[in-house]
């Protein structure tokens, strides 16, 4: 029988009600008294001489309040980089300034000049068009490998070259791997690009800057997946407004999957607007502003090579790759290509000889950064599809050759510097060919090309580091932050808890999954248990929900502040009961002396801690409240196996999913529905990678796709029902729940299951010649392949 | 600035509005009915479908001027009259077929506008119904899942549903 | 959008009125338009509402065998009133767009719109139709001039649209992936008289007839009659999408398919 409550519960999710019944309140929905309208005028062209900006006639327009420009934001700093790369030779990065307000040059479209603040949104919006900007347009640097070439125009001029940072990874590695490949019994390569993708959350992004001028209190309300780390980088490099005068709030937010994370202009410029003009002041992102505005994800152009022995040995592995910055160096831009992605090279296979190269490259066009996945969906789409070639180089089944290659020691140390806690990739493709049904396989191809079609399967597996991260291993790798975890858990007199937690929720379900937690630890109903978050000003601090890092760092720091609370709450019932702390045991909220049968129930110990008359005030202090932080020792490794079946249709290219399964390994799950929930999530944002998003520029560096009616949204009918399973438990071996984190898994696994099955489906019907496509595969692409 | 009045869930409301102004505007700005979301400029993502004489329509692409007189309904007026959530609302709770939430409200009121037309549709027509709602969270799986449910569908083995919480 | 007024005429002759005014704008259910008012890409001064003309709504057979819709009609109403007279024409209107879209867009609108890739002007050229207007009849074949183009004067109010409903009919839309418009379609129509293919979303000067399918289709009224011949890719559109030879292509594939949906 499934649990009905506490951890491994498919607990309905509490956040539901109000969400259904159009009670969510997100930041668009918040409304302060006086508040202004801000619109911002942007830059239309990819790259430009910034000469003059004229807001006379703007200034002048009905219900403009205040037009602000870069000079407005002399003495403010600029948005800082959280993230410094070390080249492969040892030099850092090369880190251009990121004014809040574009200065000197324009360098990208979207970039933003002025900031125009009127009574109503339309009036402000009628006068940034009335906002005439001087630009001296200049030769857009689009192509990467063009950026780099010599004499290539800068993005910025203050820099050596477009050239952000070249990493080797590992650099001593270098001579030995390419010595492995003059070596090699059989080498497959493959050029390919993770093509640039667009995050897209449903809830565009909103900031509201607040300033009571009495306390000199500011307030900023916003669309933010981390209101803690906004109000440290605003707060500290860009505003210079100390922390405790400074509160960030991120009410309901309608998703993010990575987009939020990062702290943007817009953010910074109400804030210090509403600073200025003293009062209020709203930005509300419209669809086609977020389009080229948001950080965008992936963008990265590769060519891997797999050496292997007779056998089907991996040997080594190389890969080079040219990763984009876009414009500016977004939040956490330099570790995706870097630390998220070459760290993960080794996937689930004992390969001996990694090196791994990146060039990061800025370019005129939005930038770039961690997108659901964030860079291991590049390390897993580029290892899993040289596999896939290499299997059919050499003749042998492409699962066969995955697990004669599976890492089945644990712990184990990768030539990539991390080491795997726990798992078992033979078991999750065990669990996978049965879930997906691959020994019907050929009944069901039989009965596709009865009907014309043509029909494949894909098949991979994919590993990844979550958790992220030991704050003393980042801060070795040049993370300019710390990456733990925090909670409060506050108990009532009467006896219900409070849990403050730095970690907050874009949809994952927190309020629901981290009560059955705490309420399970106590063994108390769930609905005894409230989450708070999301507001600094009631929040102890966290780093955010990215990297399926929230219940395996914030949910250990939960355990950590109840196992506080339980110890004390003990030590009270002993007191009670006049036992001794040792002897008492906890047991559905009630704390019994071992072996008797007195006991006092949960209510009245709580009830002691706030009314102390009988209570040992000598050796404790009255109350019941609890803070922990919590810092991982090492990621979190969840890993799985992905079967994708499609049918393509011969004449036009088309292809449709048609089955699709998922064996993941998370260790230990708290929530099943809301896990299953995850990875479906995951699963179609891979298949609208690899059939349907791009985010495509012209050669002037403008936007192709910048609107749901170019940049491909999945729909309803673009998916099938998915298959997926995490029964296969390895649970994590340094986390107290023993969790591993799912958030991002579907994402990861799904791209090269699609584009592995439409291979399949291509060699299965006789064009050999085609060994890969390139994302998205489209109709047209597909039916191009087709045609040789 | 023009008069406008309208029914909506039921009240009678009116309010002054310029030309240009959205029912969506007038519903979240003038009448502070926030449920009603908007998710894109373009009429494609769905979060602000409403209800507009019994049809499902993009609030976003309407004028409110139009609605002038018209019978409108809203995420806010879906709930049962004693405020338990509907057949609908309940299966999409139980089915976990929302995550962030954003999309929601426009799901809700497409999924009912497709079950007044179709009481019993397949995977494939609820599939097809929603067309015209993005939802970047769920996968779909669930909504379908939730909309079959709703239907009185058996929906069993589409993997776990949530167990009622005490 | 910019600022505009709204008016929202009872009488055709009050819309003709307000529509002869300074920079006004016809708005049918707006689902084009209104988008592009969003994005800043039309400035009228005044918007004239034809959704409270009730005579330019509904869908009615007439006797000599045409199917009259109102210029009003939204797609939602074809789908629902043209199944049992033009089952092709109502399976396309069944189509376009998304359920909240097909409740407010009109086929007035789309065709005065003329989208390059649009479905309702593939099944008016395809189906000969007339486009009645407040001044005048004009036959499709005059009526379509190119992307974003028509006859439609300024002011000029499509009233109707009267289809002859043939023999055989079927529209068969490839959609483009992101907007769900055609990227191409075809719509195929036999009559007593001879075959009519309509393509819509694939050429640079909007929906077209292929004219070497319909000779070819009119002497054999079979998927087989369309396989020899070839489609120019120079005048197709190339994007992202889609390059010019394989709208091309798509042209030719969706024509076979559109005649064996036509049976």
């Amino acid at each position: 029988m499934p649990k009905d409550h506490g951890i491994g519960a498919s607990s309905k999710r509490r956040e539901d009600v109000r969400f259904l019944t159009g009670r969510g309140r997100y930041t668009d929905d918040i409304n302060l008294p006086g508040q202004a309208h801000a619109c911002f005028v942007r830059s239309q062209v990819a790259h430009g001489r910034l000469n003059g900006v004229n807001t006379a006639d703007a200034a002048a327009m009905p219900g403009v309040i205040r037009i602000f420009t870069a000079a407005d934001f002399e003495g403010v700093g600029g948005l800082p980089c959280g993230w410094q790369v070390t080249d492969r030779h040892g030099a850092p990065m090369q880190e251009p300034g990121h004014p809040v307000l574009a200065t000197g040059k324009v360098r990208h479209v979207g970039d933003p000049i002025a900031l125009v603040v009127a009574e109503t949104y339309d009036q402000a919006r009628d006068a940034a068009e009335a906002v005439v900007v001087d630009i001296e347009e200049l030769e857009p640097v689009l192509d990467m490998k063009a950026a780099l070439a010599d004499g290539a125009p800068k993005v910025h001029d203050d820099l050596t070259s477009n050239l952000c940072y070249d990493w080797g990874f590992v650099e001593e590695n270098r001579e030995a791997v390419n010595k492995a490949f003059e070596a090699a019994h059989h080498v497959t390569t493959l050029d390919l690009v993770n093509q640039r993708l667009i995050p897209n959350a449903m809830e565009p992004r909103v900031a509201i800057g607040d300033y009571n001028f009495a306390t000199d209190d500011s307030t900023l309300y916003t669309t933010s997946q981390n209101p803690h780390v906004i109000r440290l980088l605003m707060g500290a490099f860009v505003l210079g407004i100390p922390e405790h005068k400074l509160r960030v709030v991120a009410p309901d937010v309608g998703g993010g999957f990575g987009s939020k994370i990062f702290h943007y202009a817009e953010e910074a410029a109400v804030t210090f607007a509403a600073r200025q003009l003293r009062r209020p002041v709203k930005w509300t992102c419209t669809r086609s502003e977020s389009f080229i505005t948001d950080a965008q994800g992936r963008d990265h152009v590769t060519k891997i090579e797999l050496a292997l022995d007779a056998e089907g040995h991996f040997q080594a592995l190389r890969t080079e790759t040219y990763a984009n910055m876009g414009a500016y160096l977004s939040t956490f831009a330099p570790s995706i290509p870097t630390w998220l992605h070459g760290t993960l090279m080794a996937g689930n296979y004992k390969t001996p000889l990694i090196y791994v190269n990146v060039k990061a490259v800025f370019t005129n066009t939005v930038p770039v950064d961690a997108y659901r996945g964030a860079g291991r969906p590049e390390a897993t789409f580029q290892l899993e599809r040289v596999i896939d070639k290499a299997a059919r180089e050499i003749g042998m089944d492409p699962v066969e050759l995955r697990r004669k290659n599976f890492i089945t020691q644990f712990p184990y140390a990768t030539p990539v510097a991390v080491e795997y806690d726990t798992g078992d990739y033979n078991a999750t493709m065990d669990k996978l060919l049965e879930i997906a049904d691959v020994a019907g396989f050929e009944a069901r191809l039989a009965e596709s090309k009865a009907r014309g079609k043509l029909r494949g399967l894909g098949v991979n597996c994919y590993i990844e580091a979550c958790g992220i991260a030991p704050s003393h291993l980042v801060g070795q790798l040049g993370a300019r932050a710390g990456l733990y975890e925090s909670a409060t858990v506050r108990v009532n007199a009467t006896g219900g808890l409070v849990v403050m937690t730095g970690s907050h929720s874009h949809g994952q379900g927190h309020e629901t999954t981290f009560a059955q937690v705490v309420a399970d630890m106590i063994g108390l109903p769930e609905n005894m248990v409230e989450i708070v978050h999301g507001d600094t000003a009631n929040t102890p601090m966290g780093m955010g929900t990215y990297g399926s890092r929230s219940l395996a760092v914030g949910g250990s720091a939960m355990v950590k502040a109840t196992n506080k609370i339980i110890a004390k709450a003990r030590k009270i019932a002993a007191h009670l009961m006049e036992a001794s702390p040792d002897d008492i045991e906890l047991k559905d909220g009630r704390f019994t002396v071992a072996g008797t049968d007195k006991s006092v129930a949960w209510g009245d110990v709580t009830l002691a801690a706030y009314v102390p008359h009988n209570y040992p005030l000598e050796d404790l202090e009255p109350g019941l409240e609890e803070t922990a932080f919590y810092d991982p020792n090492n990621f979190t490794y969840p890993a799985g196996a992905y079967a994708c079946e499609v049918e393509v249709d011969p004449e036009t290219g088309r292809v449709t999913v048609e089955r699709f399964a998922a064996a993941d390994d998370f260790g230990n799950v708290v929530n099943p529905m809301i896990v299953d929930g995850q990875v479906h999530g995951g699963i179609a944002q891979g298949i609208g990678q690899a059939l349907l998003e791009s985010a495509a520029y012209d050669e002037y560096g403008q936007l192709l796709t910048g609107s749901y009616m170019d940049y491909a949204m999945p729909r309803a009918d673009d998916v099938p029902f998915y298959t997926v399973d995490h029964s296969c438990q390895t649970p994590c071996t340094h986390n107290p729940l023993g969790v591993k984190g799912c958030g991002e898994a579907g994402a990861i696994g799904s791209p090269p299951a699609v584009v592995n099955a439409v291979v399949d489906a291509l060699q299965r019907a006789g064009h050999t010649g085609v060994t890969h496509i390139d994302m998205p595969l489209t109709p047209s692409r597909v039916w191009a392949a087709m045609q040789g | 600035m023009t008069k406008v009045t309208m029914t909506v869930n039921g009240k009678a409301v009116s309010g002054e509005v310029e030309g240009r102004t959205l029912l969506s505007q007038f519903l979240r700005d003038g009448l502070g009915l926030t449920g009603t979301h908007v998710g894109c400029d373009t009429s494609q993502c769905g979060a602000c479908v409403v209800h507009v004489n019994g049809q499902d329509v993009k609030s976003c692409t309407t004028l409110a001027l139009e609605c002038e007189g018209a019978e409108v309904r809203t995420i806010e007026g879906m709930a049962n009259p004693d405020g338990s959530l509907s057949v609908i609302q309940q299966a999409f709770q139980d089915h976990h077929g929302l995550q962030c939430g954003f999309c929601t409200p426009g799901m809700v009121m497409t999924a009912s506008a497709l079950l007044a037309q179709n009481p019993t549709p397949s995977e494939a027509e609820i599939r097809h119904y929603l067309e015209g709602n993005i939802c970047r969270c769920t996968g779909y799986h669930n909504i379908v899942k939730a909309i079959m449910a709703a239907s009185g569908q058996d929906v069993s083995h589409l993997g776990s549903d949530a167990i009622a919480a005490e | 959008m910019y600022a505009f007024d709204f008016v929202r005429p009872a009488t055709l002759d009050e819309a003709v009125a307000a529509l002869g005014g300074e920079e006004a704008q016809a708005l049918g259910g707006g689902q084009t338009l209104i988008p592009a008012l969003k994005q800043r890409l039309a400035a009228p001064a005044t918007l004239v509402s034809l959704t409270g003309l009730p005579e330019l709504r509904g869908v009615c057979a007439a006797d000599d065998g045409t199917l009259c819709v109102g210029g009003a009609t939204t797609h939602a109403v074809v789908a629902a009133e043209a199944a049992a007279h033009y089952p092709a024409l109502a399976a396309l209107a069944g189509n376009i767009g998304d359920p909240a879209v097909r409740n407010r867009g009109t086929i007035g609108g789309s065709v005065a719109n003329n989208d390059p890739s649009a479905c309702y002007p593939a099944a008016a050229l395809g189906s000969g139709a007339t486009i009645r207007t407040n001044t005048r009849d004009i036959a499709a074949d005059d009526y379509f001039q190119g992307m974003f183009t028509t006859a439609l004067e300024p002011g000029e109010i499509i009233t109707e649209i009267r289809f002859p409903v043939p023999e055989k009919a079927a529209y068969v839309k490839f959609e483009q992936p992101a907007s769900r418009f055609a990227l191409v379609g075809v719509f195929v129509a036999k009559y007593a008289d001879g075959v009519r293919v309509a393509v819509t979303g694939a050429s640079e000067e909007g929906v077209f007839r292929w004219t070497e399918a319909e000779a070819a289709l009119s002497s054999d009224f079979g998927a087989g009659a369309v396989s020899g011949l070839s489609v120019e890719a120079d005048m197709m559109i190339g994007d992202l999408h889609g390059s010019p030879e394989y709208r091309a292509h798509l042209v030719k594939v969706l024509t076979g398919r559109a005649v064996i949906a036509a049976g």
